[in-house]
């Protein structure tokens, strides 16, 4: 008996399998989730008002104003390459240099902007400062700067944990984002 | 002149039966690699860059608050608006808002709720210091900037 086989026409199949494609190329999007993570500080009226005294040693100030300029340490700066080490240094001085911080822990890296600030420019400069304190935990941890924040995105792993503790040991991650001034114009 | 019609024996088609295989493929990289638009988004977004990044594992923990300068400027002026799922909200139903994530969530989870703030580069701190004062009234206190990888300057 003679039998013809069955065939389905598949020259259309690319047709068909490229407008799927448009359909979901158009209806989705690249998720991101990533960025820079920070702990808000909590309610105002929660917090007991006590004086806390905080020597002037102890703060690394920044500030920007609302044209985007930038003063660190009450200095005018154009130049923030060198910022990232300058902060480093700082937090790491354990008081040989009298005029930085005693020890990590007491050490402040004080970020106050104002209301006219750029997110563009917030960005840019809380970039460096964290970048300066995952730098330390890096090498306080004995990895990479990207491998030590991977672990801290994901502490569920245990060895993450571990990597994370023997990071941050001793030396809290101190960033203290001030309400922003209100500009004089 | 019967040299040269040789040539044209050669079949010069580009051969086209694998064509639904590679599309198939791009097709399951996207299906897989992407998700659904949930909201449009109607401020500007142009997300800043920055290199130290973290990233957030659980995306149902995560809630998008979205604020930047409204595309309908024309209609809604050129002040930098903030937007919460499809609706324009005011600072002052942020509380609101959250606390109507929070319900979304599982209850041994609602205290990781993660807030995403997805801010245009031009919008300026005053609006978003004004958010994260809410945010803090609201007690949630996870928030995440979101950023783009800055692969120029990465060290």
């Amino acid at each position: 008996m003679a039998r013809t086989t069955p065939e389905i026409p598949n020259a259309s199949m690319a047709d068909i399998a490229f407008l799927l494609l448009t359909f979901f190329l158009v209806t989705t999007t690249i998720p991101n989730n990533r960025g820079l993570s920070i702990a808000l500080p909590p309610p105002p009226e929660a917090t007991p008002p006590e004086e806390v005294k905080i020597q002037e040693r102890n703060m690394f100030k920044i500030q920007i104003n609302s044209s985007d300029a930038l003063l660190v340490e009450g200095e005018p700066r154009e130049d923030i390459r060198n910022l990232k080490d300058e902060i480093k240094a700082f937090v790491l001085n354990n008081g040989r240099d009298p005029a930085s911080s005693d020890n990590p822990e007491k050490a402040i890296v004080s970020f106050k902007t104002d209301r006219g600030t750029s997110h563009k420019r917030f960005i840019e400069l809380l970039d460096i400062i964290q970048g300066a304190y995952y730098d330390i935990y890096a090498e306080q941890a004995g990895v990479t700067n990207e491998k030590f924040r991977e672990a801290a995105s994901d502490l569920t792993v245990p060895e993450n944990k571990v990597i994370y503790n023997k990071g941050r040991m001793g030396i809290p991650l101190n960033i203290s984002i001030a309400d922003p001034t209100k500009a004089a114009n | 002149m019967a040299k040269f019609k040789k040539k044209n024996e050669v079949s010069q088609g580009i051969p086209t039966s694998s064509m639904p295989d590679v599309v198939f493929m791009l097709l399951f990289f996207f299906m897989v690699t992407t998700e659904m638009r949930k909201t449009t988004v109607e401020v500007k977004q142009i997300i800043p860059k920055a290199t130290q990044l973290r990233k957030l594992l659980r995306k149902g923990l995560v809630a998008n608050l979205y604020i930047g300068e409204p595309t309908k400027s024309d209609e809604l002026g050129k002040e930098p608006k903030i937007q919460a799922d499809d609706v324009f909200i005011d600072t002052k139903d942020i509380v609101r808002w959250v606390n109507a994530q929070r319900d979304n969530l599982d209850e041994l989870e609602r205290d990781q709720l993660t807030v995403a703030l997805k801010v245009d580069v031009d919008a300026k701190r005053g609006i978003i210091s004004d958010v994260e004062s809410e945010l803090r009234k609201a007690n949630a206190r996870k928030l995440l900037y979101s950023t783009l990888e800055d692969r120029d300057k990465k060290n």
